[in-house]
């Protein structure tokens, strides 16, 4: 079936539908990670976007119950160069298109994706509509251009969960051959869902965490009730510096209990810090961005899907930068001693992608710990 | 951490002459540590027995030496240099080895040199199977079941354990030489006794059978700050069982979840830290079971090797350029990435498109050769493509490797036997791509096919959609087909050859002319293609997806909707490269052509290089301003020239295959410089070259061609026997041999070839014991240089290619010197060539006659630019885009046609005469191929040369036997066995032998002879004769060196057990007289004793020795 890709500036890339029939607006970005396309589509952050994979071939490993971030596709619509339908992978379940039409996400292949990136790259990310419904191309412009832009919108409601939930499950269920023994569970910690992310939970988990997973409007005083060691802020969709009453949660958390942030939860954390955030041009999604620990200098390969950033010249002084974008020099990371939170705006939970920031979960550990020490 | 300061000189080892498994790739790694360190103002001292290498250039190097890579002759280097450190990572497995033997020989410490890069304990784990076994078990990662073994009884206790199939892995060997899969016992003792005798410390590993699981490697960086960057993920479609090296590989993986590549990312980096490598590249190589994920660590290689070249090439990201930086102690974050500018090198590059390897074969040359592929490597050169997706780089690849195909099939030209078809997917060997499209289309399915191979399916499955798009295609003509189908054939990969096939066009009977392409198929294809709007696009190879701008050309084209090239206005030419190694063409074309660019720039121009090997210096976004990796075809060549429109073209560089073009390319309306390609063309017809001979009045070999074995015997008796008989549609000595009587000429003519009227078989008087020579010059047209005379010291009937050969000639007299000097500058002048032009003589009874003319570059043209200190491809390239040559006296002068550039002078006579004699020696792959007979004949076979320079021509053979590795005996036994035209003239050798303290074994008759005139000599048996025979004496160490002419027929399996006996036993062998003499001159010239080394730039006048403060 034909499928088209029609952006909010005008510029149209014909390709061929392989998920569901349809249409959907969203925002279209791209990310450069050349494995794990069934967690990215499966990660809430990508909530309202439509993806881009710089990868030409897709669907070569088919999809599995284990690597999903979440319960279904979040992405708005899927777009690549090359979907194999035949897939190959001792753990494969089923076919991405498959999955992708299970839930009615739309997904257009055969798209020119490096014209695509170049053209996002030079003129940002924006708006636009796939559709396999044939409907005039001026049609579906003026669609993508009513679609909400992705600045001032609060997705985090959407995406989280409704009810609070317990998780203690680790990495190890992966499969016969990556068994190890189960950590004790000698911590407790909320994690706060704003689209959170299965790897994190499995990766607190895996560091001796018992997990409760609270809704997004949970109010601190109830997590506090719950006597956790520490509270974890997820990452999520949109637009943090909309999602004002995450702030405000946060004010109430920080400095009563040990706070770790990851990527929208690192963006809350500035904010609550008393930071501004900006939206940056095309983002950051990939796996291969350089960041640099600034207390050891050490350079991590980290796994990244944002679109906004801390502005460092509107923290604090008491907030300290500890990580930094090499490719563009942007702020990776935040702690504050006093406080004793930390964040970091990449993915050291990674799935997909590396594994060099997986300290940063010993790290919150060793707060926790000192917390309890005094 | 900055550059480190406490170092100022630093030598560099390369890998020697090119030998399969270690090929031109560690030039191309050698040019850039040394070109990354002198950018650091490090000093740079540079060792290389390989003459042919850009890295060996005065200009890459404060100090080059072209001298044997042995402790000795590194320790005088190192003597006189003083350097501060030894890089020995971008040299291949030779340079790591060398410096641990300069470590353990107390060089090192004898001179406070330091080891960077590469620690002697990181080199031992990873390359002792045992102990790099026990350190991956330490750290908790999984190996191969297995055991060392230093004796055959050792091995059997092990295979009792990890059972058949059984590997078996020599220690300490290149590519894996001696190893093997052995399936039951009587193999495994075999490949046991030759693996022990392959590995220089005598020890095999035997390994449980991983046969069929998946094959991934990962090339890995890490710096001195610990930081650690995978580069490139390489996913091997041929699965575990046949060596990387001969593998279809594929850029970056394409089967593995995220999960699955990150724990080969943690694993990798887990073996570096474990093994100790502390700065610098490395490959990891990794087996996975397709069934449940384990995962195995097979290898890793503790510095730049193929495939971080391959990975270099397919990602942008310059590894041993980086390998060198991290070696003096810059981290990666310090380091930009050259592609982007803007980003930091501590990345891992994202690749946007697909990158296909297949390996080249000679197997042609090895008629006795066992074809199937092993754990031990048997290809001599590789193509690399770039496509958008793997259809395309898979087929743009096929069609890159220059052996007839179009791409993968649909062109005519399989040669499936259906009755072997199970048997060749079981079983690895060169062929079996084509045998699985053969499977597909005649419906078996993926499943099966996959079953068969242990191919993954995913790949199969691809494959399949380019038989089924095939099958589509069929059922139209040109003029039907949709232009959709057309695109989407295109964005596959398909060539336009390809579809001409497919869609049955035939070629327009006005362009049925020999010598012109127009309205063939092919083209008729692309003009309508062209007339739809489809053309390809050309991209950027840019590490970041697109996500960053790229300031480096460096493209591959598609077929996409918009085009990244950006071609400029400035006066430009395109180079053509050479494509991939193979034997008969090899680094010497590569070598050439990066000349033509470093001449071309020089003068101002774009330099634009198309060429599609990953191994080479030319392949690097460096080296030209503009880089197109494509195939050299006429399709892909085309499109670069309607892109880039070029002032000119230059293809007399790139050896044969841009030559294959020169017609089609002119035809096109391509302006080629430089010799005119009808010049080319009358140089290789028969009769107009026999012709202006006759005109001239210059002798050549009686000749005649054949189309029938009753013509030949014709053409034969008319010359008179002996004949030189060959094929007239190959090259390279394919196919060709010395026939002595009708009887053989008869089966040859049944059996050799299969002549038709097309295709000839050519036929020429064979000059027996014939002088050979080869002449290189330049022409500008008008004027005409001489580059160089070389003396062959192998006579007639051995390939020049093969033959070891001096500079200057030592045995011909001058009138005859002077007279080969008039006809080349007579054949240069009438052929009207413009460049390179090389000549070979042979001269028999005082006659000097031409054999050949090639009005190119020549393989031999880098080993007598580093004679002669004069850079002449460079020279060449400039008077081809009209420059003019002016001899004064001793000097050489380029005048451009640009006046505001000031004219080069050369001197034509070397400033230090110290060394005057050079000496090139080839080396052969007969320890890879089992089974074949190592005489030399006229069909060339060697993969790779090495040079030595002395002041006598002795001293100059010797350093050549050695850079060759050849290391010839100073005393013992000598076994002599010559066949009866060679008795008499064996007596002066012997004597020399005998009055050098050498013992005299001989058979028989040579024996008889020799104690006839008086010599001592103690005769042995021939192996057919009785017990012990003299493969006893080598087996038992009692020959020292062996003087082995052949015998004819009768003896042949005799003689051949003989020469196999040698080569196993690593015992110097002569195979021809005047080789032996020249042994006997280097022995000499080795027991007088004090033989030196001098650098290039001392020779040239331009430093002394030693650090200058």
């Amino acid at each position: 079936m034909e499928a088209v890709l029609v952006l909010e500036d005008g510029r149209v890339f014909p390709g061929r539908s392989f998920g569901a029939p349809g249409e959907r607006v969203g925002e279209v970005v791209f990310h450069t990670g050349m494995t794990g396309y069934q967690e990215i589509l499966t990660d809430p952050s990508y909530c309202g976007q439509l993806v881009t994979m710089t990868a030409p071939h897709i669907g070569n490993t088919g999809v599995n119950d284990f690597d999903p971030e979440s319960l279904r596709p979040q992405v708005a619509g899927f777009i690549v160069r090359s979907y194999s339908d035949d897939y190959s992978s001792w753990r494969a379940r089923g076919s991405l298109a498959q999955l992708l039409r299970d839930y009615g996400i739309v997904a257009i292949s055969d798209v020119d994706t490096r014209a695509l990136t170049r053209h996002i790259r030079t003129a940002g990310a924006m708006r636009g509509i796939i559709a396999t419904t044939g409907e005039p191309i001026e049609r579906l412009l003026a669609r993508a251009r009513q679609a909400p832009p992705m600045e001032g919108l609060d997705l985090t409601r959407e995406v989280s969960c409704e009810e609070p939930y317990r998780w203690a499950e680790g990495s190890a269920p992966f499969g016969p051959a990556y068994g190890g023994p189960a950590p004790e569970l000698r911590y407790h910690v909320v994690a706060y869902d704003f689209g959170l992310k299965r790897t994190i939970l499995r990766r607190l988990v895996d560091h001796g965490c018992r997990v409760t997973v609270v809704p997004a409007t949970t109010p601190p005083q109830e997590v506090l009730a719950l006597r956790p060691d520490g509270v974890f802020y997820s990452n999520g969709p949109g637009d943090p510096a909309a999602a004002t009453y995450a702030v405000e949660t946060l004010r109430g958390l920080i400095g009563r209990v040990p706070v770790f942030g990851i990527c929208l939860g690192h963006q809350l954390m500035g904010l609550a810090l008393g930071g501004r955030t900006f939206k940056l041009p095309f983002g950051h999604h990939g796996a291969n961005h350089p960041v640099r620990y600034l207390p050891t200098g050490r350079v991590e390969i980290t796994s990244q899907n944002h679109g906004f950033a801390v502005d460092p010249e509107s923290l604090p002084a008491e907030a300290e930068v500890t990580h930094i974008n090499l490719n563009d020099q942007t702020v990776e990371g935040l702690r504050h001693t006093g406080l004793q939170c930390f964040s970091v705006q990449y993915h050291p939970e990674a799935g997909p992608g590396p594994h060099d920031a997986t300290y940063l979960f010993d790290a919150f550990r060793s707060l926790m710990d000192a917390r309890r020490a005094t | 951490m900055p550059r480190r300061s406490d170092i100022q000189t630093v030598l560099i080892i390369g890998s020697g002459p090119i030998v399969i498994g270690q090929a031109c790739e560690f030039d191309y790694s050698g040019a850039q540590a040394c070109k990354a360190l002198r950018e650091e103002g490090y000093r740079v001292v540079l060792v290389n027995s390989n003459p042919a290498t850009i890295m060996t250039d005065p200009d890459l190097a404060d100090a080059t030496y072209i001298e044997p890579l042995t402790v000795e002759s590194l320790e005088r280097i190192i003597a006189r240099e003083r350097p501060d450190a030894l890089l020995p990572t971008v040299g291949g497995q030779t340079a790591l080895n060398l410096a641990v033997d300069l470590h353990e020989a107390g060089v090192l410490d004898r001179y406070g040199v330091e080891l960077i890069g590469a620690s002697v304990e990181a080199v031992r784990v990873a390359e002792d199977r045992q102990r790099f076994k026990d350190r991956m078990l330490e750290i908790g990662l999984q190996v191969p079941r297995s055991g060392t073994a230093h004796t055959l009884d050792e091995a059997l206790a092990i295979v009792a354990a990890t059972g058949f199939p059984a590997i078996i892995r020599p220690s300490f060997t290149l590519g894996g030489a001696g190893g093997g899969i052995a399936y039951n016992l009587e193999e495994f003792r075999e490949i046991v006794e030759r693996g022990l005798d392959a590995s220089p410390v005598t020890q095999v590993l035997v390994e449980e059978s991983v046969l069929g699981w998946k094959e991934f490697e990962l090339e890995v960086m890490r710096d001195r700050a610990d930081n650690g960057v995978i580069i490139c993920s390489i996913e091997n479609i041929d699965p575990m069982g046949v060596h990387t090296g001969d593998s279809v590989t594929v850029a970056p993986a394409m089967t593995l979840t995220d999960r699955e590549y990150q724990r080969l990312r943690d694993q990798a980096l887990a073996v570096l830290r474990a093994v100790g490598v502390e700065t610098g590249g490395s490959n990891v190589q990794f087996a996975v079971n397709p069934t449940d994920g384990r995962i195995y660590v097979i290898e890793m290689n503790p510095r730049v090797s193929r495939s971080s070249a391959l990975a270099s090439k397919a990602t942008g990201f310059p590894i041993a350029k980086i390998a060198a930086k991290l070696a003096v102690g810059y981290t990666l974050d310090e380091l930009p990435n050259d592609i982007t500018r803007e980003t930091p090198a501590s990345f891992e590059p994202t690749l946007d498109y697909v990158v296909v390897k297949i390996p080249r074969w000679t197997f042609e040359k090895f008629p006795q050769a066992d074809q199937t592929l092993t754990t031990s490597m048997k290809s001599v050169g590789e193509v690399m493509a770039i496509g958008r997706t793997f259809p395309e780089a898979f087929q743009k690849a096929w069609r890159s490797l220059e052996q007839g195909r179009m791409g993968w099939g649909a062109d005519g030209k399989d040669r499936i036997n259906p009755e072997r078809l199970r048997e060749r997917l079981i079983t690895p060997g060169p062929e079996r791509f084509f045998y699985i499209r053969y499977a597909l289309q005649s419906g078996m399915g993926v499943a099966q096919i996959s079953a068969l191979t242990r191919i993954d399916p995913w790949f199969l499955e691809q494959l399949e959609q380019l038989v089924n798009l095939e099958g589509r295609l069929r059922a139209f003509t040109l003029q039907s087909v949709p232009a959709d189908l057309l695109r989407q054939a295109k964005r596959m990969g398909f060539s336009d050859a390809q579809l001409a096939f497919l869609l049955g066009v035939s070629a327009e009977p006005a362009a049925r002319t020999p010598d012109s392409s127009a309205g063939s198929p092919e083209l008729q294809v692309r003009a309508h293609r062209k007339a739809l709007g489809i053309i390809p696009t050309f991209h950027r190879v840019d590490t970041c997806a697109a996500e960053f701008p790229a300031d480096t050309p460096y493209m591959y084209s598609s077929y996409e909707s918009e085009d990244e090239a950006a071609p400029t206005n400035r006066r430009k030419v395109i180079i053509l490269g050479s494509g991939p190694n193979r034997i008969g063409q090899g680094i010497e074309f590569d070598y050439c052509c990066v000349h033509a660019v470093l001449g071309l720039r020089a003068m101002g121009f774009e330099t634009i290089m198309v060429n599609c090997n990953p191994e080479t210096v030319s392949t690097d976004y460096d080296t030209a301003d503009r880089l197109y990796f494509e195939p050299l075809t006429l399709e892909d060549v085309l499109n670069v020239v309607e892109l880039e429109r070029p002032d000119g073209v230059l293809i007399q560089f790139g050896g044969q295959t841009p030559l294959k073009l020169a017609r089609a390319l002119e035809a096109a309306g391509v302006p080629i410089w430089g010799t005119p390609p009808d010049a080319i063309d009358l140089a290789e017809d028969r009769d107009r070259f026999g012709a202006l001979l006759d005109r001239l009045g210059i002798p050549a070999p009686a000749h005649g061609s054949a189309t029938s074995a009753a013509q030949a015997l014709e053409v034969a008796r008319a010359i008179g026997y002996p004949v030189v008989v060959r094929p007239s549609y190959v090259l390279g000595g394919r196919a060709m041999a010395i026939v002595y009587d009708d009887e053989t000429l008869e089966r040859y003519m049944r059996e050799a070839v299969d002549a038709s009227p097309e295709h000839p078989v050519l036929i020429d008087r064979f000059l027996e014991d014939a002088f050979e020579m080869d002449v290189d010059c330049v022409a500008d047209g008008r004027e005409v240089v001489i580059a160089g005379i070389m003396e062959q010291i192998e006579l007639a009937g051995v390939h020049s290619g093969d033959s070891a050969c001096v500079i200057p000639t030592y045995m011909v007299a001058p009138e005859h010197v002077e007279t080969m000097r008039r006809h080349t500058l007579r054949l240069a002048q009438e052929l009207g060539v413009v460049g390179l032009m090389n000549v070979q003589y042979a001269m028999k009874d005082g006659v000097v006659y031409v054999l050949e003319v090639n009005p190119r570059a020549s393989r031999t043209i880098p080993f007598v630019a580093k004679a002669t200190g004069i850079p002449w491809a460079q020279i060449a390239a400039q008077v081809a885009v009209g420059a003019s040559l002016h001899t004064v006296d001793d000097t050489l002068e380029v005048r451009y046609p640009d006046p505001a550039l000031p004219a080069r002078r050369y001197t034509l006579q070397a400033a230090d005469q110290t060394q005057k004699y050079h000496v090139k020696e080839v080396v052969l792959p007969w320890a890879r191929f089992s089974g074949v007979d190592t005489l030399l004949g006229p069909e060339m076979r060697s993969t790779g040369e090495a040079m030595g320079s002395g002041a006598t021509f002795g001293e100059a053979f010797a350093k050549a036997q050695l850079g060759c590795g050849q290391r010839l005996p100073l005393s013992g036994n000598a076994f002599l066995s010559v066949n009866d035209r060679d008795k008499a003239s064996l007596v002066p050798i012997a004597r020399d032998l005998a009055a050098l303290g050498f013992t005299l074994l001989a058979t028989g008759g040579t024996a008889a002879v020799l104690q006839a005139h008086g010599l001592e000599v103690t005769p042995i048996y021939k192996v057919n004769e009785g017990r012990p025979n003299a493969v006893d004496y080598i087996k038992n160490g009692q020959i020292a060196l062996i003087v082995n002419t052949p015998l004819g027929k009768a003896s042949f399996f005799d003689e051949a057990a003989i020469r196999r006996a040698a080569i196993v036993y690593s015992v110097p062998m002569l195979t021809t007289l005047s080789g032996a003499a020249a042994a006997v001159e280097a022995i000499r010239a080795l027991r007088d004793g004090q033989w030196t080394v001098q650098s290039l730039q001392e020779r040239a006048g331009a430093a002394a020795p030693g650090r200058t403060t």
